[in-house]
This record gives structure tokens, sequence and C-alpha cells, in this order.
């Protein structure tokens, strides 16, 4: 099991290393944060503006969402229509194996090649704005680490479920196209949820977008001050846990139906 | 010239039978329109919460600046998306061999070739903000004359880089992903620049001029900006359509065909 994993892993990052100038331009087009971060910090440095955040709250949650979005980052759902389409998924449904393992090193071993140019962006961030610099507590690094985990499992599993239309329909990234617009408004990619009006914000903490940036993000910053804000942690990680619940459960329900299904094109 | 014209309906009546084929994708493009334009208006109403202005312009005011935004990317998922990103197949399969042969500009073939009914709902959604603001501001009729010209220009700005930029596969075939940093940038156009610090506005000015895509549009149909600038967004977008097509030609200079 150990040995599989490692060989799994090398693998994989061997092949992104293969792809780093892509790796470089993904991250050069990851600039979302940064241009938020402005408007935000802009916004709120007048002496008449009246948010919940000031200027450096801000460039701290954008900062640390640019570090969760970063280590969150899934395609599998194109990933794996490009495996159905092309026929490459039959001979891994050959393997003893799930298929699954392979997408999720894919993912993992990515992180690894990323994490140099990761790096090399914070350091310079915070040299060109050394204000927004902070130490994290340690108990909220520890948080954060677990939100940030539990957050890349439920972001994979969300996509990795509806890639499970694959079986039924040629195109399954119509339906990611559609929730990531959900995603990017409600995960608190534009503003963190403390600036949402109250009603939204409750609806909002229901659903599975906002721990997928928000609460690991806002963790990282200062969980005790997001807490005194509002933010009911426990309850963070219970709905969070919920979530990836219900999809693991749902993904292996329409795995089954769906290889029932599968007619392996192309083979 | 009739000739292109020609061509033109030919190569759009062809493609937009064959995107029929694929229906379903209009309920996405619609739902995914709706839900970027309530989330857009959502996002620049956060910015109300807590001040009067977004960068010195009032709520219907950056409204504006969002409708030329989805004006835009309509007409980029309409007519750059499915032509540009080609270029790199064209490129890997040896088939831009094909392209050169033709008796027909090869620039005005890789740029047309394919139409995209999808990018319709954002066309519309654009369209029906910007003129939800020219009324609401009370502009001049003659408002709506400035609008035009002034989305075409910066229309002929985003071309230009995206062209620009989807040519690089001549000589590095895997840097394709290069466009996706542009439409990133972009990004920034949804949002009036004075919002913005003032590094930003320098980078967004004159480094990818995102400045001259919606916020000089907007305030040229505002009246906040006079001819001089009108002249200036002219220059640029021509300057940058003839350096577009200089860089192709310079470009293919390099071009080894893959397949021989």
């Amino acid at each position: 099991m150990l040995r599989r994993t490692r060989t799994l892993l090398s693998v994989s990052f061997a092949h992104m290393l293969e792809y780093r100038a892509e790796l470089f331009l993904w991250m050069l087009a990851s600039v979302m944060p940064f241009i938020m971060m402005g408007l935000w910090v802009s916004a709120s440095s007048d002496e008449s503006a009246n948010y919940a955040l000031g200027p450096l709250e801000f460039a701290r949650y954008f900062i640390a969402m640019f570090i969760v979005r970063q280590l969150t980052m899934i395609w599998v759902i194109w990933d794996f229509e490009w495996h159905v389409v092309e026929g490459r998924l039959s001979p891994y449904l050959l393997q003893p194996m799930d298929p699954v393992w392979r997408f999720i090193a894919g993912h993992v071993a990515e992180r690894g090649a990323r994490g140099p140019f990761v790096l090399v962006l914070l350091v310079l961030f915070f040299v060109l704005y050394p204000d927004a610099w902070w130490v994290p507590a340690l108990r909220d690094v520890g948080l954060c680490v677990l939100a940030v985990v539990l957050a890349f499992l439920l972001r994979f599993m969300m996509q990795y479920t509806m890639a499970m239309g694959c079986f039924w329909v040629e195109r399954a990234s119509g339906m990611e196209a559609m929730t990531f617009a959900l995603y990017m408004f409600l995960s608190g990619m534009v503003a963190p949820l403390e600036i949402f009006p109250p009603s939204v914000r409750e609806i909002a903490m229901w659903t599975p977008f906002p721990y997928l940036v928000y609460f690991p993000s806002t963790l990282l910053v200062d969980s005790a001050g997001a807490a005194a804000g509002g933010l009911d942690i426990a309850r963070g990680f219970a709905v969070l846990t919920g979530w990836l619940v219900v999809f693991t459960l749902l993904n292996r329900w329409l795995w089954r139906m769906g290889l029932k299904h599968y007619s392996a094109m192309g083979a | 010239m009739t000739r292109y014209l020609r061509t033109l309906r030919r190569f759009w009546s062809a493609s937009f039978s064959a995107e029929m084929e694929y229906r379903a994708n209009f309920v996405v493009a619609t739902v995914v329109s709706v839900l970027n334009l309530v989330g857009g208006v959502f996002t620049i109403w956060l910015f109300f919460t807590g001040r009067d202005d977004l960068g010195g312009w009032s709520m219907t005011q950056a409204l504006l600046v969002m409708g030329i935004f989805t004006l835009l990317s309509g007409v980029s998922d309409a007519l750059l998306v499915p032509n540009l990103s080609r270029i790199v197949h064209f490129v890997q399969q040896g088939t831009l061999d094909y392209v050169l042969l033709k008796p027909i500009d090869s620039q005005y073939y890789l740029s047309t070739r394919n139409l995209s009914p999808w990018g319709l709902p954002n066309i519309l959604f654009g369209l029906g903000v910007i003129s939800y603001c020219v009324v609401k501001l009370d502009l001049p009729p003659s408002a709506f004359g400035i609008a035009a010209l002034a989305v075409a220009l910066a229309m002929a700005v985003v071309y230009s880089l995206w062209f620009m930029l989807a040519s690089i596969t001549i000589w590095f075939v895997k840097v394709y992903n290069v466009t996706h940093v542009l439409q990133s940038f972009m990004e920034a156009g949804k949002y009036p620049m004075s919002a913005f610090p003032h590094a930003y506005r320098v980078v967004l000015t004159f480094v990818i001029p995102v400045a001259f895509m919606t916020t000089v549009p907007a305030q040229l149909i505002l009246g906040k900006a006079g001819g001089d600038w009108f002249a200036i967004a002219a220059m640029l977008a021509v300057g940058l359509f003839i350096v577009s097509r200089l860089w192709w030609r310079f470009a293919l200079r390099f071009y080894t065909s893959a397949s021989s």
C-alpha cells in the first residue's frame, strides 16, 4: 500500500515537472485574489469607509485565499472527461486499483511542482507590501491545514461526482461551468463573508462553497477574530465534513451505476 | 472585399450548424451568464455597503463598466475563444500548412473561421446593462452611438492582444495557456480603474491595457473623458491591430511544419 502510494506519487510528480511552463502560466493566471485585494484595500483605506474589515485585514485575507486556492486547485472533471472520451479509462478499469487514486495522486503531486512558484510569489508579495506580514498562531495554522485538506477533498469530490455524468453524456464539464459561477461568488473569492449581508451569509454558510475558500483562509488569518465576528468554527467543520460525506456517497453510487452503463468509447 | 464577406457568411453558417449539434450548451451558457451577472452586480453592490462610491464612480456608473465587460466577454466567447484557441492545434498537427495555402489571408481565416452562438447570452445581457445605465443616467441618445464606437475600439484592443498571445504557439507549442493569463487579468476590467491602487493602475494601463477595454469606453459614454481620449483609444486600437498583423507575419517566418 505504502509502496504503491509512493510509486504513484513519484510518477505523477515526474509527469508534472514536464509541464513546468504551463504550471507557471497557470500561476500567473491566478491573479484574481490580487485583483480583489487591490479593490478592497483601496476601498477600505478611506477614512469615511465603513466595512467590517480594515485594509490590512483585507490584504491578509486575500493573500491567505491565494495560498488556499493554490492548494485546492482541482481539474479532475476535465481529466476524467478526456479519459472517457478518448477511451483511456478502460485500461485503468482492468487494474486492481480504483482509478480515483490516480487522479488524486496527480493532483497531490502537482502541488509539489507548483510549490516553488507559490513561495516565490509570496516572498515577492511581502517584500512589496511588508505591512501585510503576519505570523499566524500555531493553532490557526493547524486549523487551516485541517480545513485545507478537507476543502481539497470536498472540491475534488464535488467535481468528481459531476464528472460521473460523463458516463451518460459526452460533455459533463458544463455542470462544472455552472457550479463555478456559484463557487466564484459564494465561496468568498470576491469578498470575505463578513462583508456579506447577514442573511446572505447565513444561507451561504449552509452551502458547500464557503468551506472551499473562505473558511480555510479566514482561519489562517485569525481564527479568534473570525469567531468573534460570528464564525462558528465547530459548526463550520461539521458542515464541511457533512458535505464531504454526502458527495463521497453520491459519488460511489454514481460510479457503480455509471460503470454498468459505460460503453468504453474508442476501445 | 466582397469575397471576404462572402466567405465570412459561409464560415459562420457552417459553424453555426455544427454548433447546433450541441444545443444543450445553450442552456449551460445562459445559466452561467445569468449567475455571472447576478454575482457581478452583487459584488459591486458589496462595495457600496461601506461607502457611497467605487473609486469615485456611482453604482450605476460602475454597472456600466460591468455591462461593457459582459458584452466584451460575450463577443470573445463567440469569436475569439472558438478561433484563437485552435491555432495551437493547427501548429501541433501541422495543419497550419493547409491554412497557409488557401487563397485567403491566413490571419483572417484563423480569426473568423468559427462563430460560437454560445456567446449570445452575454452579448444580450451586456447590451441590456449598458442600455439600462444609459437610460438611468439620463444620457443623451448620442451616448448609444458613442458606446458602439468605443466598444468596437475596445474589442480591437482585446482581439489584437489575444491574437498575438495565441500566435506565440508558433514558437512554443506548450504555452497555449498564455491566453488564460490575459483573460484572468481582464477580470480587473469588471471594475472602474480608479478603484484600484496606483501601482495596479499603472500595470493595467501600460502593461496590459485593461483600462482601455472597459473603463475608457465607459468614461467616453459618460462624457467623463473628452475627444482626446477618443483619439488615444483609437490610436491604441489601430496601432495594436497593425502590430498584430506585423507580428503574425514575423511569426510565420519561424513556422516549420510539424508534418514534414
